[in-house]
């Protein structure tokens, strides 16, 4: 046991430290600073200067261009990947359908996607929820059918993040209606988006963003070869992937820079005639939020040595649901402090306003996307498992009942 | 960073928890409550036996070599039973801080008689009107030609009334609130003056109020600098908090297990109350608290080798502030999800959340720690 960094993983940290200081575009800095939510080209953009210097693959093994890191440095790179601000790396293509693949992809599939994947040539989506089956994944229905060497999808997918921009979708469908089980009769596809017969249609969230879509399948193709694993397996599938990659699921850089960003603006703006920094009240909620933010820092690094110290493999530890669980109630607690501090400026729509600005007004830019932020994080409870799930997981998992 | 144990940790944890489970079961330990002493002498030698008295301390003064990481492992064991024994107040506050400030002869003589079982020791601190802040210290103690004369009180000293050596922190100069001019001695508890009354406590525990009237001590009983003693107190209570950390870790962990022991049997509505998800996402909160309680226990641990004493008081707040409040969620839940029962003396629930309530505000409660975390935001 030993409970503090070694002098090689603190040397680790400052060279992911000022390579992202070094190599992050200014103008996405800037952006992200003041509480934008990445665009898609900052993420392409980024991520192609990570995989330029092999960093992309983040959980990948060597051999597929990843980068062969333990679990503590995977987690030092996403905390400072964080906190820079610098965009995340695509989940979807680095931490679902890569590992999915070479889990269970084959040969072909491998050599076909991971490459283009990593660079994101392919943006990537995730087709699972339906508007019947949203916590209860195993209940969908959207129906591929066999015939010839191709499936005929028909049915619906919700809630499909940047299917719009997207150029392929990991999609779940039912290939036997009759299965003992309903987990039996399920298989996981790989779709071209641009395969005639979809029909995206976009969903505006309450951070008035579009980032969820509705999407529709009239009878789509795609051919055998893009099956993954076997038919009616996807469902070992899906839970691969949604156990698979838990680092950084608590996303605690993220909630230090949204803090940071909000003592920042605490110092500027006034209460009662002095910075509202200076608030007594204000002072104990960060104290607070520190508190917590410590505690899970903790608990995180305790996963991650167990899962370094299991030679990196074994089942996904339960705790993972507590660090995701913790870590999006601190998402939450930290973009509400932000919009907290924000005051009566988190409440203008002010698009037109701060583009027309002659002289660039962080304060009301930062209000701006910093309620964006608050309002697209109240999803983060919602999504990759509710936070209720979360605990029914742990119930089974941690309890036995 | 690793966090797993290593194979002579887990050894040194196997032999406890086999010690423990045979001998420190709730009925057994009801007894010890009972003794004049209000713990087991018994224990307390086989304790020394299994070379546990000593086990921060150097092996030339016949300890075990280990460290703070040794000490969190025990003190999780001793939190699971509830163990009564001054083993906080004599290895870890007394011991611990002569290991760190004595000079060689006061280690030899106290640190050796620690780890053969024929010496206890207590931290005598706190006062009256200090409430918790560590500097009100308004025992004095006067130079004259033959050392120092010690005139004051002490309050709630944990184990103050079996100890046989006091940890006493008096003002040598400055006034009150100051931060120098605090000395701590080493005050022999027979010494002539020192007159104690012990009391029990909410947890089953001892503690004891201790007045000191002309104690007479030399150069020889000053623990650390002349002057200089905050540093000590605060080394004092820094590992008081990892330890009662680990310890309040311990009492999480088997206040869980009981309650879900419990909510597979108790029957309500035709069926065992654990099949209900309100009571299954209340445990899995409390399972939470208690794994992130024991993060921070762990923090403390590790600050302890932190030498920069801004940083180590920093964490070691924040560590207080989560052990505390993950504490009193648990207690208090484990309380509630065992209905009525769980309001008795006859059930083991109760002490332990009364043993929390007792750790919460040693040396300063979750609200008290929050104040300085807030007031260092700027």
């Amino acid at each position: 046991m030993d409970l503090r960094f070694t002098p090689e993983e603190i040397a680790f940290r400052e060279e992911v430290r000022t390579f992202i200081k070094e190599n992050l575009p200014a103008d996405i800095h800037h952006r992200m600073k003041l509480g934008h939510s990445p665009r898609k080209e900052d993420t392409v953009r980024w991520q192609r200067i990570l995989a330029a210097k092999g960093w992309a693959g983040l959980s990948w093994p060597k051999e597929h261009g990843g980068t062969g890191w333990s679990a503590i440095q995977k987690m030092i790179f996403l905390e400072e990947n964080q906190a820079a601000p610098a965009p995340e790396l695509s989940s979807f293509n680095i931490t679902m359908i890569g590992p999915v693949l070479i889990q269970f992809g084959t040969e072909a599939q491998k050599k076909r996607f991971l490459p283009r994947a990593l660079t994101i040539e392919d943006w990537w989506c995730q087709g699972f929820s339906e508007p019947g089956a949203g916590s209860d994944l195993a209940s969908l229905k959207t129906a591929a059918k066999r015939e010839g060497d191709q499936y005929i999808v028909n049915g619906q997918k919700i809630w499909t993040s940047t299917a719009h921009v997207a150029d392929w979708c990991f999609l779940l469908v039912r290939t036997d209606a009759n299965a003992r089980k309903r987990q039996e009769g399920i298989s996981f596809l790989l779709l071209d988006m641009k395969t005639p017969g979809i029909t995206v249609r976009p969903i505006i969230s309450i951070d008035g963003s579009h980032h969820l879509n509705e999407v529709f399948f009239d009878n789509v193709t795609v051919p055998v070869e893009n099956l993954v694993h076997q038919e009616n397996r996807g469902w070992d599938v899906a839970k691969f992937l949604l156990g698979n990659e838990r680092t950084g699921i608590a996303r605690l850089g993220k909630s230090r820079e949204r803090m940071d960003a909000s003592l920042d603006m605490a110092r500027k703006v006034n209460q009662n005639g002095r910075p509202l920094v200076e608030d007594a009240d204000f002072r104990r909620r960060v104290a607070q939020i520190q508190v917590d933010m410590k505690a899970l820092e903790i608990t995180q690094y305790r996963v991650l040595s167990k899962h370094d110290k299991a030679g990196g493999e074994g089942k996904p530890d339960p705790l993972s649901s507590v660090l995701k669980v913790k870590g999006t109630e601190l998402l939450q607690a930290t973009t509400e402090l932000a919009i907290d501090v924000s005051g009566p400026m988190a409440t203008p729509i002010w698009a037109q306003e701060l583009e027309a600005m002659n002289q660039p007004d962080d304060l009301l830019e930062g209000s701006s996307a910093g309620v964006g932020s608050y309002l697209f994080l109240r999803a983060s409870t919602i999504y990759g498992g509710t936070n209720e799930i979360q605990k029914n997981i742990l119930t089974k998992a941690v309890l036995g009942l | 960073m690793d966090f797993e144990p290593s194979d002579d940790q887990r050894l040194l944890v196997e032999s406890i928890g086999r010690m423990l489970a045979d001998n420190y079961g709730f009925q057994q330990r009801k007894a010890f409550v009972t003794a004049p002493e209000g713990f087991s002498t018994a224990m307390w030698s086989r304790y020394a036996e299994q070379g546990l008295l000593g086990v921060p301390f150097a092996e030339e003064y016949g300890g075990y070599g280990g460290g703070p990481q040794e000490v969190m492992l025990v003190m999780q064991a001793f939190g699971k039973h509830l163990v009564l024994e001054p083993y906080l107040a004599t290895v870890i506050l007394g011991g611990g801080a002569v290991q760190t400030f004595g000079t060689d002869a006061q280690k030899k003589a106290i640190l050796t008689a620690i780890c053969e079982g024929s010496l206890k020791m207590a931290f005598a601190h706190g006062e009256r009107q200090a409430r918790y802040d560590v500097t009100d210290v308004m025992t004095t103690a006067k130079r004259d030609a033959a050392g120092w004369i010690i005139d004051g009180s002490k309050t709630v000293v944990q184990h103050g009334d079996v100890a046989d050596k006091l940890v006493v922190s008096a003002r040598t100069s400055g006034d009150r609130y100051d931060a120098d001019g605090i000395t701590v001695f080493l005050v022999d508890a027979k010494t002539q003056g020192v007159a104690r009354r012990g009391y029990p406590t909410r947890d089953e525990t001892r503690a004891a109020d201790i007045a000191l009237d002309g104690v007479r001590v030399t150069d020889a009983d000053v623990l650390g600098e002349v002057g200089k003693g905050l540093v000590v107190v605060q080394r004092i209570i820094e590992a008081g908090i990892a330890a009662t950390g680990a310890e309040a870790a311990g009492a999480m962990e088997a206040m869980n297990e009981m309650t879900l022991e419990y909510s597979k049997t108790r029957v309500q509505f035709g069926q065992a109350i654990g099949t209900f998800q309100v009571v299954q996402h209340r445990m899995v909160d409390m399972f939470m608290a208690a794994e992130q309680g024991k993060s921070m226990a762990m923090l403390a641990t590790m600050t302890l080798d932190q030498t920069d004493p801004a940083k180590r008081a920093h964490d070691m707040a924040l560590a207080k502030v989560g052990i505390g409040q993950s504490a009193r969620y648990v207690s208090q839940s484990a309380v509630q999800m065992h209905g009525g029962i769980g309001m008795t003396e006859e059930y083991a629930v109760g002490h332990y959340f009364r043993r929390c309530m007792v750790i919460e505000r040693l040396w300063g409660d979750p609200a008290y720690y929050l104040q300085k975390l807030a007031d260092e935001v700027n």
